[in-house]
């Protein structure tokens, strides 16, 4: 049998986490290759059903990442937004079934390589301890 | 649609850890998909010579590059599928560098990895549309606001690069603080003799429109075309018919506090702010007039009248800068110093005007309480500054103006006896730390370490000033005549002015700039610019070097007479669209308006973050080429096989 890995997915934001993820390569760090980044314009642009595509599609995880609270965000208030969005989404996704801690949201700014790195090994570790999603809305929050 | 993938080596950086052509194989089986082709350096020029060719040959309508990241070559791809004839947004570029080959060692998972991300790419530009830049003409001219040094400096800039401008100022004339000012640090130029020519300059240039009295009440409007709504107060007095002559104030009967000298002496309900006020006439203060007539009747030119309206006039310009500096925290909050309660406890600028030879005392020392002569002053630093209570930041200007008080006044009493209360002393600037060094030890001034905790008046006068010397470790008492707190500063700008101008405001009320370090003029919203104090404390040369900055971006974007801008904003279905007003609330720029119960978009407003797409409830607005459509299939590209 082959060694269940999980799979994750980052929305992150072309300002802040993206530049952050692009500075982790420009030095050199490394991470688990388990995450696959989606850049967009804003961690604002990020829409619960997005989210939760990813989580149909087979995703263990998904992670927001966007500029800091409060005056970071390229677009004044898309931070403030998304945070909103994953508030109410976890809320909704624990009702469902689903362990809200599979979703999480972290500000990471252009110049934070070494935070993007430790927030994806650690939430990394997360998922893995809570294990494959599998058929969705099957586990205790 | 025909799709062209590139994938780029980049010498080994991507080869050696990600399997190009393992990455062909699969890209190949990707629906769409026409041709797949590596090259060792695609940004190169004959790297970019296979994008043009393959597009004109494989009758490419879209391209997907995976190289380095966009923030670097983005635009070389986009120039060359240009080259080869189609629209750059069919463009979709994507790092397997950055984000692959160089953070990630285990060949087979980077490129899985890269495999994904790529086809997250395909999926994406599927849909993609092609667009053109949006051209709007632009307003040459420029609103600056607030008539200090740094809108002065601002305006003198811009005009004299050919640009109309028009100055707003709330007061009855320009000058803004650094008019009241005796001397400034550390050259001791005396601050009228620099700044009254420039005044004088701004109200005389002929591309300079001066309006004092007046506020902006709204604004509408975008980058290039702002329509801004302007109200002017009555001066009341006719600036061409003033001659000066001061009949009026004479026989004016109302007396009240002389803004101008903070309080320290009054002025009657006509007045002139100050000798220097430009523009050089006579005003009537509206709230303190009894209207009793009397200066109508001795005016020898006619130039008053009472009646005079409030106007409201409308000028279209098209960039705007806020210049409108700061004030003194209020002293009166300062409790323990006992500001308010006695006269002989002053603020900064109130010591200024003491100073100053055309001030209340013409430059003598003498206590506001009992006329006395005054022989030994205390200085309070940080008063509200660097302060929990307070205000939490250093208001940066209070070191250097504090040392130069002193120095002013033991020249003026040079047997007098000055001691300073300061936290640290924060003297970085050219000629700052000498000028310090010479009041320390030319002077002879006692500056004390540490937070004066205690101002009372004594039973003979004396002002005790009680603290604590950090520096030996003892209680200290310090009796003296006066003392000067050297109160911090708080932005002028109100909340309200900020909102109509829907610019975003730090903590403490300060404008934010978009970048402190590489954009520390411009501000989120486009077309908007800031300098001067209102942005941050900071002294006068400081205000001047920002404001020039400022000027330098106002003339770049108003000299070219059209902008462009991105063309991938928000775009909305009039077919779907409800009319439910979400985006119109959680726009960050109010760029959506509901017209007939539609959602539309100020194309110039609007920066194409795609936060209304994420809040529309019925999918009707749509972020151009990030559409939700899109994400979704990316979403499910990046996951397939999973």
């Amino acid at each position: 049998m082959v060694e269940w890995k999980p799979r994750i997915v980052a929305f992150l934001c072309r300002w802040c986490a993206g530049s952050a993820a692009e500075l982790a390569g420009i030095s050199r760090l490394s991470y688990p290759a388990e995450i696959i980044p989606i850049i967009l314009p804003c961690s604002g642009r990020v829409s619960p059903r997005l989210i939760i595509e990813a989580f149909l599609n087979g995703a263990d995880g998904v992670l927001i990442g966007g500029c800091h609270t409060p005056n970071d965000c390229h677009y004044i208030s898309g931070n403030f937004k998304a945070f909103k969005r994953v508030y109410l989404l976890k809320k909704l996704l624990s009702q469902l079934g689903m362990n809200p801690m599979r979703l999480r949201i972290e500000w990471i700014s252009a110049t934070e390589a070494q935070k993007l790195v430790r927030v994806v090994e650690e939430f990394l570790n997360e998922v893995e301890n809570l294990g494959p999603l599998g058929g969705i809305f099957h586990e205790k929050a | 649609m025909r799709v062209g993938v590139f994938i780029c080596h980049c010498g080994r950086n991507i080869a050696d850890t990600v399997d190009i052509k393992k990455v062909i194989e699969d890209i190949l089986k990707q629906p769409h998909v026409v041709c797949a082709i590596d090259y060792v350096y695609l940004c190169a020029e004959p790297g970019q010579q296979i994008i043009v060719d393959s597009i004109r040959k494989e009758k490419l309508d879209a391209i997907v590059v995976a190289a380095c990241t966009p923030t670097l070559h983005y635009e070389t791809f986009a120039r060359a599928i240009e080259r080869g004839g189609l629209n750059r947004y069919m463009l979709e570029m994507v790092s397997i560098r950055e984000l692959v080959s160089w953070v990630h060692k285990d060949r087979v998972e980077a490129t899985d990895k890269a495999i994904r991300i790529i086809r997250g790419a395909i999926a994406k530009v599927l849909d993609n549309k092609a667009y053109e830049p949006i051209k709007s003409r632009v307003v040459k001219k420029c609103l600056v606001i607030g008539g200090g040094i740094a809108g002065i400096t601002v305006a003198l800039d811009v005009a004299n690069a050919g640009i109309p401008v028009v100055l707003i100022e709330k007061s009855p004339t320009i000058g803004g603080k650094m008019a009241m000012l005796s001397e400034t640090f550390p050259t001791l130029d005396c601050a009228q003799c620099i700044l009254t020519p420039k005044m004088a300059e701004v109200y005389k240039h002929p591309l300079i429109e001066v309006h004092t009295l007046s506020e902006v009440v709204d604004v509408s409007g975008h980058l290039g075309n702002f329509r801004v709504k302007i109200l002017k107060r009555p001066r009341k007095v006719k600036i061409e018919l003033c001659r000066l002559c001061g009949l009026c104030e004479r026989v004016c009967p109302v007396r009240v506090p002389r803004e101008f000298d903070r309080g320290l002496s009054e002025r009657k309900a006509i007045y002139l702010p100050f000798p220097q006020a430009i523009p050089t006439a006579y005003v009537v203060d509206e709230n303190n007039c009894t209207r009793c007539r009397l200066c109508l009747k001795v005016c020898p030119t006619g130039a008053i009248d009472l009646d005079e309206k409030s106007i409201v006039v409308e000028e279209e310009v098209g960039a705007i800068v806020i210049a409108t500096g700061y004030d003194l925290y209020p002293a009166e909050r300062l409790r323990e110093y006992g500001y308010g309660l006695y006269k002989d406890v002053v603020d900064s600028l109130q010591f200024e005007r003491m100073l100053s030879s055309t001030g209340p005392t013409e430059g003598t020392i003498i206590r506001p309480s009992d006329k006395r002569e005054v022989k030994r002053i205390t200085f309070i630093q940080c008063a509200g500054s660097r302060d929990e209570a307070h205000l939490k930041y250093c208001s940066k200007i209070c070191c250097m103006y504090t040392a130069k008080h002193a120095l002013l006044f033991k020249e003026r009493v040079p047997d007098g006896e000055v001691t300073i209360f300061y936290i640290d002393i924060r003297a970085a600037g050219k000629g700052y730390e000498e000028f310090i060094k010479r009041v320390q030890e030319e002077y002879m001034i006692n500056y004390v370490r540490g937070k004066a905790s205690k101002v009372y008046q004594d039973v003979d006068g004396d002002m005790v000033v009680i603290g604590f010397d950090t520096l030996t470790g003892e209680r200290i008492e310090v009796r003296s005549d006066l003392v000067v707190l050297a109160v911090g500063i708080i932005p002028q700008m109100s909340r309200e002015l900020a909102s109509k101008l829907r610019v975003p405001l730090d903590e403490y009320g300060f404008v934010q700039e978009i970048h402190p370090k590489l954009r520390p003029v411009e501000l989120s919203i486009p077309g908007i610019f800031v300098c001067g104090t209102a942005h941050a404390p900071k002294d006068i040369s400081e205000s001047v070097m920002q404001a020039s900055a400022t000027a330098a971006k106002v003339v770049n974007l108003l000299s070219k007479g059209e902008i462009t801008k991105e063309p991938i904003i928000a775009e909305v279905d009039e077919n779907i669209c409800s009319g439910c007003r979400v985006c119109v609330t959680t726009c960050p720029y109010g760029a959506i308006e509901i017209i007939d119960d539609k959602a539309k978009v100020n194309e110039m407003l609007c920066e194409g973050c795609g936060i209304c797409e994420a809040s529309c409830p019925v999918d009707a607005i749509k972020l151009r080429n990030w559409k939700e459509e899109q994400l979704m299939n990316v979403v499910r590209a990046v996951l397939g096989g999973r």
